[in-house]
Order: structure tokens, then C-alpha cells, then sequence
């Protein structure tokens, strides 16, 4: 995307023109900002600072947020709480502030592993098995061939709920049920149809003179797969890389209806931090903070292969 | 690389190459079945099996909660209930304004951005990566933390409308009232998908060649003509290319609203995929819902086809 830099010769818009274009698109790029500034500013909120009005926008952070996210607290009397050591650190400190003793750890970490544990694996999974399928979709005559390439694709056209059903008496029959193993397995079926379509378009523009030469040089077909494919193909296997741990970290529809406890995500735990009467905002918008920000850097890292990961390769500059 | 494709290509006309490849290692067939095996395999197991499963489920009166009653063939009782629902009619009918109104503002929106970006102002490729990254973000984490800004009173989006229109802030509910809600998903579909049409438009503009404009200026063609008859033609597949993966995304959609209004108030937001995940999932009518879900398939799988087809009209003109 930043690498065009080709200016129309006798079309270049005038100076008036892109100036007025480029207000127009700051002005876009912020107000679309302010959503996401707005939850990031909500973490660094005391409770009350965070449900008044009008809404703050000048306020004095505070890590009460960030506290309440990662602990559980129970409410306990003035004297109780007196009757306690000094507090032990700023939590504790904020805690005692709202006549209550932190009681214990949240799931917060937990769920945040698991996010990790099963996007990291579905993601290797998938990519491994889109890179074979698709280096051989790209080089070899394979009967059916386009058939094939669709069917994968359409396996991703149906609603989630509607394959949660099986999978969710298929699971319980099976014992994968709120199980790391089952939700990688599912998000590995639901990538893959993304690696193979995308890397298929990386492979294909690797010229095949390449692995000719090698095996002319007495590499097998596999050898020269592994020593002179795979090291080209690298940029497109990390870019699809990306894509499908972004999806497998943002899904919500397999995880709530698949996962209740042991291997829940992030995802459908966020929405459940509440707090004393009502949603607990500040623990919210850090939750979500320490959610997002990975995403965040990821779009920043990936920018120039976005427009290929999200049509499935058929649009590719 | 010429050398080595000139090697390539000597080598390659002087032997024939399936008689030199096979003799070393495994065969180009095998190879090819073995490297596209395991991704069938487990698409197979945990998209096709499961469909299939469905179709089955869909014509019993199985219940997931009741697992030991004895399953009994309803035939298309199912089908019939299902298309002669009041509630499903309705939650098509609040399905088919999602869709279209997102489709319409996110096009509408996205191609501006994409023809103001287009302009190639000053900093216009940081400007762009800042406005994609909502579309990647986790959409049940989006709809939980627009919640907060809907918020009545508190919330930021009823006091920045407060503060341009003067309406008090806690006089209307955009999650609460039955006018407002099904155009407050909408808002939060067009915030968080506008980049992605308009990443899709933008290749669109970029792939038209400058020459075609410089003719057109040569023939004294206005800007106003030059829009109509070059970009916006030019740029046609690659818009139908958005509105389609829009609407097929759309029609699916479940998480975020899920997250923002659970289906209501009332069943006024209650998209197709929520409608199914309460039958499946909460009445565990398993039949029932196995039933729609094969139906929603179809939808997306009928309308999908022929929109493609279209498409293929328009890039072949």
C-alpha cells in the first residue's frame, strides 16, 4: 500500500484537491479513533469517574481498573478492614479505599492463556496444513482441482451457530467439550480454508524454474519443497500466519457456545467482569485494552498484505 | 534470475520431466495427495460430517438436553414450521435491514475514503492504517464496549449527540428503544467494516491505468464525465467484490450483536444467527434448529452463486 508512489503524470490532483482530501480523511481517521481512545481511557478510571456526567475527559488515572480486572474482592466492615496490616501495594490500597479485601486471583489469566494456548496452536496447525495443500493445489495437476479449491472456501461460508450444533453434540460424544484440543481443532478446519487460498496465491508467485533448478541439482521433489520453496514462501506464511491468529483470538461464536469453564477465551469472558451493582467499566475497558492491543500491532505489522487476507487472495494490489 | 531459468528451460526441453521426476523419491502424484490429505481430512471430519449429521438431525425430533428419548423421523415438519414462523419471518425481515443498510453506508463511506485517499496527499498511508484497524479488532469485545458508549446518560455517544443537537443526553436509549436500537447496530457494523470496503475500493482505484486518464484529458473529458465513465466503472468488480464478502459476512452475524443487545429490545434486533443460537441452544430444539440452519446455508450458498456470477459478467465486460 505505502509503496505506491506512482503519481499521475498529467492527472496529479492539485494542491487544493489534496488538501481538502487529506482533512477530510484525518477527520475520518480520528472520530473513528475516538471509540477505542475512549474504552483505552476508561481503564485508567476510578468506577464512579467512569459513569459520570458528563463523561470525563481530564481526570487523575488510577489503577483501580487494572486491579479489579485481575483480582476478585469481597466487601468487609470498617472495623475488619482496621483491624488489617498496612496494605501491601496499590491494589490492596484501592481495594480498602471501597471497604473491601481483595479475596483472591480473577480468571482473567487463565482465559488469556487459553486465548493464547488456542490460537497459537490452531494457528501452527492450519498453516502447516495450508502450506502442503496449498504448495500442491499451486504445482501439481490434482483432479477436481477447482472443485476442490471451492469447497474448501465454502466450508466458511456457513453461519457458525449453524455448525456449533453438531460440533457441539459431536464434541460431547467424543469428550472434546470445553477442551483446548476441540476448540484447536475447530478453529484449525475453520483457518485452513483461509491458508490454503492465501498461500496458494504466494506459492503461485514463486516461479517454479526455481525448484526445476534445484531438482536438477539432484534435490527430490520433497527437498527442494523444504530448501528452496518454503524459504521463499516465508513473507506469505508469516503474513498468513497473522491472519489466522487474529481470527482464531477474536472468535466468540464457537467459544461461548463450545467453552463454559477449563478452556474458555477471552472473548466471552470480557463481557462477564462485573462489578457491585452493574458492569464493572474501568476492569472492562482494561480487559479489553490487553485484549486489543496485540491486534492492534499485528494490523500495523501486517498493513501491506491486509487486502489479500481479507478477500481470500482475490484481490491482491 | 536468467541464468538459472535459462538452465531451467535447456534442461527441461532436452529430458522429458515426469520420467526424470518420478524415478527420484516419491512421485509428484503421491506427493500431491499426501500434501492435500490431511487438510480433506479434517475438513471432512469437522465441517462435512457435521453437515451432514445436521441434514439428519433436521428431519428427527432429537433434543440435545434429552439425549436418551427415543429419536423419532418428523419428516419436513420442521421446514414447514420454520417457513410459516412469524418469529423467523421477523427475524429475516430484521436481518434484511442489516444487511442493507450496512452494505449501503459501508459503501458509500468506504468508496469516498478510498477516492479521497486515492488523492495520495501527505501521509495518507499512515492515515489508512489507522482507519483498517476497527476491522480487526474482536467483534463480541467491539459490542461489549459500544454497550458502554450507548450507555444513556453516561454514555459518550448520547453526549456527543447532546452536544451538537441539543436533545438531553438521557431522553432517548439507542439500545432501548425499538426505533433506535436495529440503526445502533448498524452504526457499530458501518464504524468497524467501513475500512474494509474501502481497502477493497482503494485496490479498485489503483488497479485503473493512468494512460486511460490521460486519453480521456487529451479528449477535454471533465473531471464530473471522467468519474462516471472511467473510475466508477473501473472500480465496479472490485465494489460488487466488497458488497458481496459484506454480505455474506452480514447475514451471518451473530457476535456482535449478540454482545450489544442480545436480539433486543423485544426481538427487535434479533438477527437470523441469534434467532438459531436461542432455539439451539436455549429451548434445545436441536430438530428445529438443525432444520433453519440448513436453510440459512442455502440462503447464503443461493445467493453467494449468483451474485458470483454476476461478478463474472462485470470483470469479463
Amino acid at each position: 500500500m505505502s509503496g505506491i508512489s506512482t503519481a499521475h503524470s498529467v492527472v496529479e490532483p492539485s494542491p487544493t484537491s489534496k488538501g481538502v482530501a487529506g482533512f477530510l480523511v484525518i477527520l475520518y481517521a480520528v472520530i473513528t479513533m475516538v471509540p477505542l481512545a475512549w474504552i483505552f481511557a476508561t481503564a485508567w478510571k476510578t468506577p464512579p469517574d467512569s459513569i459520570s456526567y458528563p463523561p470525563k475527559v481530564v481526570f487523575s488515572p488510577s489503577l483501580e481498573g487494572y486491579c479489579n480486572l485481575f483480582t476478585t474482592r469481597t466487601r468487609q466492615t470498617d472495623e475488619y478492614i482496621a483491624a488489617l496490616g498496612p496494605p501491601e501495594g496499590e491494589c490492596d490500597e484501592v481495594t480498602r479505599k471501597r471497604e473491601m479485601v481483595i479475596a483472591g486471583l480473577s480468571n482473567y489469566v487463565p482465559r488469556f492463556i487459553n486465548s493464547l494456548i488456542i490460537a497459537f496452536g490452531s494457528t501452527f496447525l492450519a498453516v502447516s496444513l495450508g502450506t502442503f495443500a496449498a504448495y500442491a493445489f499451486s504445482r501439481f495437476k490434482i483432479p477436481l482441482k477447482d472443485d476442490l479449491m471451492f469447497f474448501i472456501l465454502s466450508t466458511r461460508m456457513m453461519p457458525p451457530i449453524a455448525v456449533a450444533i453438531p460440533i457441539y453434540l459431536m464434541y460431547r460424544e467424543v469428550g472434546l467439550s470445553d477442551s483446548a484440543l476441540g476448540m484447536i481443532l475447530l478453529y484449525t478446519a475453520v483457518n485452513v480454508s483461509l491458508a490454503v487460498w492465501l498461500l496458494k496465491g504466494f506459492i503461485d508467485e514463486i516461479p517454479r524454474e526455481y525448484e526445476d533448478a534445484a531438482m536438477i541439482d539432484g534435490y527430490t521433489r520433497l527437498q527442494a519443497f523444504f530448501k528452496v520453496v518454503l524459504p521463499q514462501a516465508a513473507t506469505g506464511i508469516a503474513a498468513t500466519s497473522i491472519f489466522c491468529l487474529i481470527f482464531a483470538w477474536n472468535e466468540y461464536a464457537f467459544a461461548v457456545l463450545l467453552t463454559s469453564g477449563e478452556a474458555q477465551t477471552a472473548p466471552p469472558f470480557i463481557p462477564t467482569i462485573i462489578g457491585e451493582g452493574g458492569m464493572d467499566w474501568p476492569a472492562v475497558g482494561a480487559g479489553t485494552t490487553l485484549f486489543l492491543i496485540p491486534v492492534v500491532v499485528f494490523t500495523v505489522l501486517l498493513r501491506k498484505h491486509l487486502l489479500r487476507g481479507i478477500t481470500f487472495g482475490a484481490v491482491r494490489k | 534470475m536468467p541464468d538459472i531459468n535459462a538452465i531451467a528451460d535447456r534442461v527441461a526441453s532436452a529430458t522429458p520431466p515426469s520420467v526424470g521426476r518420478s524415478l527420484r523419491g516419491l512421485s509428484d502424484k503421491s506427493i500431491a495427495w499426501l500434501f492435500v490429505g490431511p487438510t480433506m481430512v479434517l475438513l471432512l471430519a469437522i465441517n462435512i460430517f457435521p453437515l451432514i449429521w445436521t441434514i439428519y438431525l433436521s428431519f428427527t425430533n432429537y433434543a440435545s438436553n434429552r439425549p436418551n428419548r427415543k429419536v423419532v423421523n418428523v419428516g419436513l415438519k420442521w421446514y414447514q414450521d420454520i417457513l410459516s414462523s412469524p418469529e423467523v419471518w421477523a427475524a429475516m425481515q430484521a436481518t434484511a435491514h442489516f444487511v442493507f443498510w450496512t452494505i449501503l453506508f459501508q459503501t458509500l463511506i468506504g468508496f469516498s475514503l478510498a477516492y479521497l485517499i486515492d488523492r495520495k496527499f501527505r501521509g495518507h498511508a499512515f492515515w489508512t492504517t489507522i482507519i483498517l484497524i476497527p476491522m480487526m479488532l474482536s467483534p463480541a469485545v467491539v459490542g461489549n464496549f459500544w454497550k458502554f458508549l450507548y450507555q444513556p446518560q453516561i454514555g459518550l455517544f448520547n453526549y456527543v449527540v447532546s452536544f451538537f443537537t441539543g436533545i438531553p443526553p438521557s431522553s432517548f436509549e439507542m439500545l432501548g428503544s425499538v426505533t433506535l436500537a436495529p440503526w445502533a447496530i448498524v452504526i457499530v457494523d458501518t464504524w468497524m467494516w467501513t475500512p474494509y470496503v474501502m481497502l477493497i475500493c482503494l485496490a479498485g482505484l489503483r488497479s485503473i491505468p493512468d494512460y486511460i486518464y490521460e486519453a480521456a484529458e487529451v479528449d477535454r473529458a471533465s473531471r464530473w464525465r471522467q468519474f462516471w465513465s472511467i473510475t466508477l466503472p473501473m472500480a465496479l468488480p472490485f465494489i460488487m467484490l466488497a458488497v458481496l464478502f459484506r454480505g455474506i459476512e452480514n447475514f451471518k452475524m451473530f457476535d456482535m450483536v449478540m454482545l450489544l443487545t442480545g436480539g433486543g429490545p423485544g426481538s427487535t434486533t434479533e438477527l437470523a444467527s441469534i434467532t438459531l443460537k436461542r432455539q439451539a441452544f436455549e429451548a434445545y430444539r436441536t430438530g428445529y434448529s438443525s432444520a433453519f440452519a440448513i436453510i440459512l446455508f442455502v440462503v447464503v450458498f443461493g445467493l453467494a452463486n449468483i451474485y458470483v456470477r454476476a461478478l463474472n459478467k462485470v470483470k469479463q465486460r
